[in-house]
């Protein structure tokens, strides 16, 4: 049986198809139809819902969670809920655009949409709404135009060209807005108590015809839960394999989520190296990870949108094999390792050797990813990722690529380069490391370096972009990382994203 | 009814007008629900009990013949009830809403990869969607048409080309000192309402249907759903209380999925929903057409045009649907805001075998007009002028008979070079003008661009007798007020303009007045919601139906209290008979109906003025035009193809506006979507004539961040309609689109200074970041190669394989 929190009111699921998903159950089960169906594929933003869990504070620089659980409270997250699986809420609480007035007391978030005339077909707007309540929620003082944009990038409006709505989302936090009762501070305690009786259950499971579904809390369970169905599928945010449900219209008999288990879930950081859970979203370990790899920054705020990254795990975006996921290459580059668990068994691989052909990796049956090890950037060294899209936010990469150089006496000591997009695998690009290691850093070696890189790869073309831009654009990312390496007072005139 | 109701005691209000007068700034009649979530599309109505849910088979081939469909495992699948093939439509099997050629489902041969073969109703959205998957469907394969270029080779056409023309072209080339010739690849753009295709349909007596369906043109379906049912047009009822967006896409491209329903419903006798997935729904309907625009201009020293001699060839897909006068407004639109002394212009419908393409803002006056503001960009950049003084020297204007369009319009008002002077100051042009160009000089990654592009866009539909509207207005006894009329709420704030209107004839406050579902039963015979005239025609019929009321109001209170007519006025919610003797509107309102006077009345209108000959392709198809101007900034970055719009000035004209904020609303959001078209969104369609960007993963309309980070919009200001239009106010729903038209404009700037604005870049929309760095090595490798004496363009065709995936 399920149980969660739908705008405080308490759920039992007794029954549902382990396949079927948060906005399906809204609409369908319940005629809760305020939150939207756009595109079904966690691309448009309409079903935006807000997700509660129970949360210690968390250190915004570290990740580090203290350990005090009277300062437990209910942090509340955006996730898009046509690809959120219903039964991954147990123990958490939904709130619906439905749920935020009290009465006829409209939250700031809707009554600025409204006095900034932000709505005009109004059927984005409820997500909208949504990611704009929990970026009320989670701040303080109204959010500059990079927090706006950050926030609400994965919901798409067709109608207002989105000025009204940036307005809107200042304007929410004027004081005035601010209705005379809170239920989401006043409520949380009674709220709280209850999520914690239903995450006492240790063990979730549900059973829907042929279908099973199972959410363990330990380690040990899960290793034991993937060692009696080799052919589970793991789901963490499902962000990805939900796509399975909702476009491709396939079943899957077993799923094992992981996002129960607390040792994936962890992070933790050490003189020499970062650790982060397989379950870890990018929400949760992208401030330990930036503060290790700060110009990692742009990168991680690109992928997918916010509604993902509060979803999307580190071990999901390495498990699912996609040549073009964003993450493989920064970590190939950060020389990352695997730790993969069969059983009691564990194995440490490299991630450049995790990946052996399209979507195929080094992975067992019944073996899994429970953590990535990231070291610590070495000395003297420098890390750079870019991004290249026909969008900049919310898009797939037509090429990803990440350096990481290690400079001795004005020379290449060490190199690392990896790209995503570029080869049916994320892979490095030995030959233009090759071409610039242990030479100095100047305009005819970047140009061999770039040379080099056609041997490295041949890019296919797709709707993405063709083969010769890709290749193009990688060589010429070269010539960016030059320009601001060897002018790193003048960075900003070297790309439009940063250029004031 | 025995008693009438208690009116409740008049709100004390502060204020000495109404609330929600026209001119005023009051928020979406929805806004409420929209933020709630409690406004109601059609997914969201509770549908009766024991509904089904239809879905359609999509055909897997771009062109072939059906030689064998085998639905057996369809029928047999769990939960499906019905299965339908065009075999069992009853009454009309083509739902062409000009010229046959839609068949409901594949008529033996497959047009385009996606075409409907059949549709299935089950138990669930779900089941239905499964089972369609089960089909085996043996095709025999034929060659397909794809690209514009591969249908004209076939000279395959939807429909005949057609010529607008002026003066001896050949003569005007000839002569002149300067020539330049060029082709522009344009593409096209899927809609993305955010809302997809959808329709409720439940059946009634007699045969009859009650459609609930996301639609721009109520009527169309209902009397499409009557001919394919084979009921009179009477037993059909369509009801449309608002869109999740349509820009076109559902003026005639919902109209398949309702009567696909409606289908259902008459043969089950169960009500049936249909909603397509995002994927099909993008697959499976039309698009705004791509373009294909080849031309020779001649003009002089200066730049000021002699003649211009353009083809524009159309990538209609495989049906006409709406792509006759969507191509004749893309050749209306060719001139934009200049004079051609000399002029031919002929347009191409071309076939291909791909999803018929249709209406989408702007309605083809964007591929017009995008080529015109190119070829007076390269004319600056041949002269060596700044492109905004060649663009002012082009305009019409009332000196020296340069105010007639190429078919033979007379530009009666000259609103643009005022405009634009305006707008020149107000956004620091020319001082911005000076500092990018020295800014481009210091920097060899980056470089800006800047553009200044006027619009000038023709209002009325170029189908005379689409010009007309109905209204409905109802009051009841404690004052309440029911508005309807045949235009549809979108999101454009119709249904607000509206009631303004009403509420400022009637002088009650806009919360009195209830904008209800456009109903076929309330208001029938209505024109689609579309060509930006919504307002004007609704408006007009709405103002007629409320001063209707507003006379008999008049004529009893003239009698009941035996004042003259003259006294009787009409102020903030109150009915003056004399300074000292009011009475609210509502006590009026009761002491008529006690007397018998009728509370109901219907409106009407239609545009005066309008014709147009299209055998001579002359005269005067529009009432007035729209106009403004943009100013747009970019950055580009040389090594990546990169850029941002750094920043947008935009300066209107909506005459007398009804309700600025929403006029500004419609502003900034079809200058966004204008921007989206040119910039990243793209269509990719592979060789086999599947589309591949058939999701909002693989195609990208602007996000959150895309919104320059200043973007001034203002409306000009004492600028009345001179035409008797309602409040004088101007159209305003498609025109600002092509003000996107100068991002495109900068960029190319912006790449143009690689070459010290010598030569001009190929730059084919969307620009696409690998559009532009393909621009931007071109044109320097043109620098390198070229002297700077040949002021051509650096090349006259670019390879166009990029169009077409080969992965």
């Amino acid at each position: 049986m399920l149980e969660f929190l739908l705008n405080g009111v308490p759920q039992k699921v007794n029954h549902c198809d382990p396949n079927s998903t948060l906005l399906d159950h809204l609409r369908t089960q319940l005629n809760q139809n305020g939150t939207k169906e756009g595109c079904a594929s966690g691309d448009c933003g309409a079903c935006t819902v807000a997700v509660g869990e129970i949360s210690n504070e968390v250190d915004s620089e570290t990740g580090d969670q203290a350990d005090n659980s009277n300062e437990d409270n209910i942090h509340y997250k955006s996730v898009n809920a046509c690809i959120t699986l219903l039964a991954n809420l147990h123990g958490k609480h939904v709130i619906t655009v439905e749920g935020l007035a009290n009465g006829e007391q409209l939250h700031p978030s809707q009554q600025a949409m409204i006095d900034c005339h932000g709505s005009q077909c109004g059927f984005c707007t409820p997500g909208f709404v949504m990611s704009m309540f929990v970026l009320e929620r989670n701040h303080d003082s109204p959010p500059n135009r990079h927090e706006i944009s950050e926030a609400l990038g994965g919901n798409l409006c067709r109608c207002t060209g989105y000025r009204p709505i940036i307005d809107a989302t200042v304007q929410m936090f004027d004081p005035q807005l601010s209705p005379s009762k809170d239920r989401f501070s006043e409520q949380q305690s009674q709220w709280l108590t209850q999520l914690r009786t239903m995450n006492k259950e240790d063990h979730v499971r549900l059973v829907h015809n042929d279908k099973k579904y199972f959410a363990p809390t330990h380690l040990e369970d899960l290793a034991e839960l993937m060692l009696r169905h080799p052919n589970a599928r793991l789901v963490a945010g499902g962000t990805d394999l939900a796509l399975e449900f909702t476009q491709f219209l396939r079943e899957i008999d077993t799923l094992i989520y992981t996002g129960r288990v607390a040792d994936l879930k962890r992070v933790e950081t050490t003189d020499n190296e970062l650790s982060i859970g397989a379950a870890a979203t990018y929400s949760e370990f992208s401030p330990a990870l930036l503060a290790f790899y700060p110009d990692a920054r742009e990168l991680i705020e690109r992928i997918g949108s916010r509604q993902i990254r509060n979803q999307g795990t580190l071990g999901g975006n390495i498990g699912n094999a996609s040549p073009i996921g964003d993450m493989p290459p920064l970590l190939i580059a950060m020389n990352a390792q695997l730790v993969l668990r069969c059983g009691d068994a564990t194995r440490t691989i490299a991630v450049e050797d995790y990946f052996v052909g399209y979507k195929k990796t080094l992975l067992h049956a019944s073996e899994f990813i429970e953590k990535i090890i990231i070291p610590k950037p070495a000395k003297n060294s420098v890390f750079r990722a870019y991004k290249i899209s026909k969008r900049y936010e919310d898009d797939i990469s037509a090429s990803c690529g990440a350096f990481s150089l290690t400079l001795k006496d004005n020379r290449v000591s060490g190199v690392r380069i990896a790209f995503g997009g570029m080869a049916e695998i994320p892979k490095r690009a030995l030959h233009c490391e090759q071409a610039l290691l242990q030479q100095p850093l100047s305009s005819d070696n970047i140009a061999n370096a770039a040379r080099a890189m056609s041997n490295d790869y041949q890019p296919i073309s797709d709707f993405r972009a063709s083969s010769e831009y890709r290749l193009k654009v990688s060589q010429n990312m070269l010539t960016r990382l030059h320009l601001e390496l060897t002018h790193p007072e003048n960075e900003h005139a070297t790309r439009v994203i940063n250029h004031a | 009814m025995r008693n009438l109701p208690e009116l409740m005691p008049p709100q004390k209000t502060q204020s000495d007008e109404i609330k929600g007068a026209v001119h005023t700034n009051i928020a979406h009649e929805s806004a409420v629900r929209h933020v709630t979530g409690k406004a109601l599309y059609t997914d969201d109505r509770i549908a009766p009990a024991d509904s089904l849910h239809a879905y359609v088979g999509l055909a897997s081939c771009s062109r072939g013949k059906v030689k064998n469909m085998d639905l057996s495992a369809v029928r047999a699948a769990p939960g499906v009830v019905d299965v339908v093939t065009l075999a069992d439509v009853p009454g009309h099997t083509d739902i062409g809403p000009v010229f046959p050629g839609d068949p409901i489902f594949v008529d033996q041969e497959v047009q385009f990869y996606g075409q409907p073969l059949f549709a299935v109703a089950a138990h669930s959205h779900d089941a239905a969607r499964k089972a369609v998957r089960l089909a085996q469907i043996d095709y025999q394969e034929l060659d397909a048409d794809i690209t514009i270029e591969q249908g004209l080779e076939s000279q395959s056409f939807v429909r005949p080309s057609h010529t607008q023309a002026r003066g001896d072209i050949d003569a005007a080339l000839l002569t002149s000192n300067r020539n330049l010739e060029g082709s522009l690849q344009i593409g096209g753009q899927e809609q993305m309402y955010l809302e997809g295709q959808i329709s409720l349909a439940i059946p009634d007596e007699e045969g009859g249907i009650t459609l609930f369906t996301s639609n721009q043109n109520p009527t169309e379906v209902q009397k499409l759903v009557a001919e394919v049912l084979n009921v009179s047009i009477n037993k059909v009822t369509v009801d449309m209380r608002r869109m999740g967006g349509a820009f076109g896409g559902k003026e005639t491209n919902a109209n398949q999925w309702a009567v696909i329903a409606a289908l259902l419903a008459q043969r089950t006798g169960r009500s049936v929903k249909i909603r397509l997935s995002r994927a099909d729904d993008i697959t499976a309907t039309g698009k705004r057409h791509h373009f294909r625009n080849d031309y020779k201009v001649g003009f002089d020293d200066q730049g000021v045009i002699n003649g211009l001699a353009m083809e524009l060839s159309a990538g209609c897909g495989f049906s006409p649907d709406l792509s006759d006068a969507i191509v004749d407004r893309a050749m209306f639109h060719s001139d934009n805001a200049y004079f051609l002394p000399a002029a031919k212009i002929t347009g191409h419908r071309v076939k291909t075998n791909t999803v018929s393409n249709t209406a989408f803002r702007g309605f083809g006056g964007p591929q017009g007009m995008v080529a015109i503001e190119g070829i007076v960009d390269d004319i600056a950049r041949a002269v060596g002028r700044d492109p905004l003084d060649v663009r002012k020297d082009n305009l019409y204007c009332a000196q020296g008979n340069r105010d007639t369009t190429h078919y033979g319009q007379t530009i009666e008002r000259h609103i643009l070079p005022g405009l634009i002077d305006q707008l020149e100051q107000s956004s620091n042009y020319r001082q911005r003008r000076e500092a990018i160009t020295a800014f481009n000089k210091e920097n060899s990654v980056l470089k800006k661009g800047i553009a200044l592009t006027p619009l000038k866009f023709g209002i009325s539909f170029t189908v005379q007798h689409l010009n007309q509207a109905g209204a409905l207005i109802h009051v009841y006894t404690d004052g309440s007020i029911q508005l309807n009329h045949g235009g549809t709420e979108m999101g454009q704030g119709l249904f607000t303009k509206v009631a303004q209107v009403v509420a400022t004839v009637l002088q009650v406050d806009i919360d009195t007045i209830l904008p209800t579902s456009t109903r076929t039963d309330k208001v029938p015979n209505t024109s689609p919601t579309a060509a930006s005239s919504g307002t004007d025609l609704n408006g007009m019929a709405a103002k007629n139906a409320a001063e209707t009321i507003k006379q008999r109001l008049v004529d009893f209170a003239t009698e009941h209290f035996q004042v003259d007519a003259t006294d009787v006025r009409f102020h903030n919610n109150r009915i003056y008979t004399s300074e000292q003797h009011s009475i609210s509107f509502s006590e009026l309102v009761q002491a008529a109906y006690s007397h018998r006077i009728s509370l109901s009345a219907t409106g009407y209108y239609r545009t005066p003025k309008i014709h147009y000959d299209r055998a001579s392709a002359s005269g005067r198809p529009f009432f007035y035009f729209a106009n403004g101007a943009a100013v747009a900034e970019v950055l580009v970055d040389c090594l990546t193809g990169e850029y941002k719009v750094s920043r947008v000035d935009i300066l209107q004209d909506v005459g007398d506006s009804i309700n600025p904020a929403l006029d500004i609303g419609q502003i900034e959001g079809a200058f966004i979507q204008g921007m989206g078209w040119l910039t990243t969104e793209e269509l990719v369609w592979g060789e086999d004539g599947r589309l591949q960007t058939n999701t909002p993963a693989s195609y990208k309309i602007p996000a959150i961040g895309d919104t320059p980070e200043i973007f001034n919009v203002a409306l000009l200001e004492n600028s009345p309609n001179v035409e008797a239009t309602i409040f004088h106010s101007k159209a305003v729903g498609e025109p600002p689109l092509m003000l996107g038209i100068s991002v495109w404009s900068a960029l190319r700037d912006a790449i143009a200074s690689i070459a010290n604005y010598d030569l001009s870049p190929v730059l084919d929309t969307p620009a696409t970041p690998e559009r532009v760095l393909r621009a931007i090595t071109q044109l320097q490798q043109s620098k390198n190669t070229d002297s700077k004496a040949d002021s051509k363009a650096p090349s006259k065709h670019i390879d166009n394989s990029m169009d077409i995936d080969h992965a």
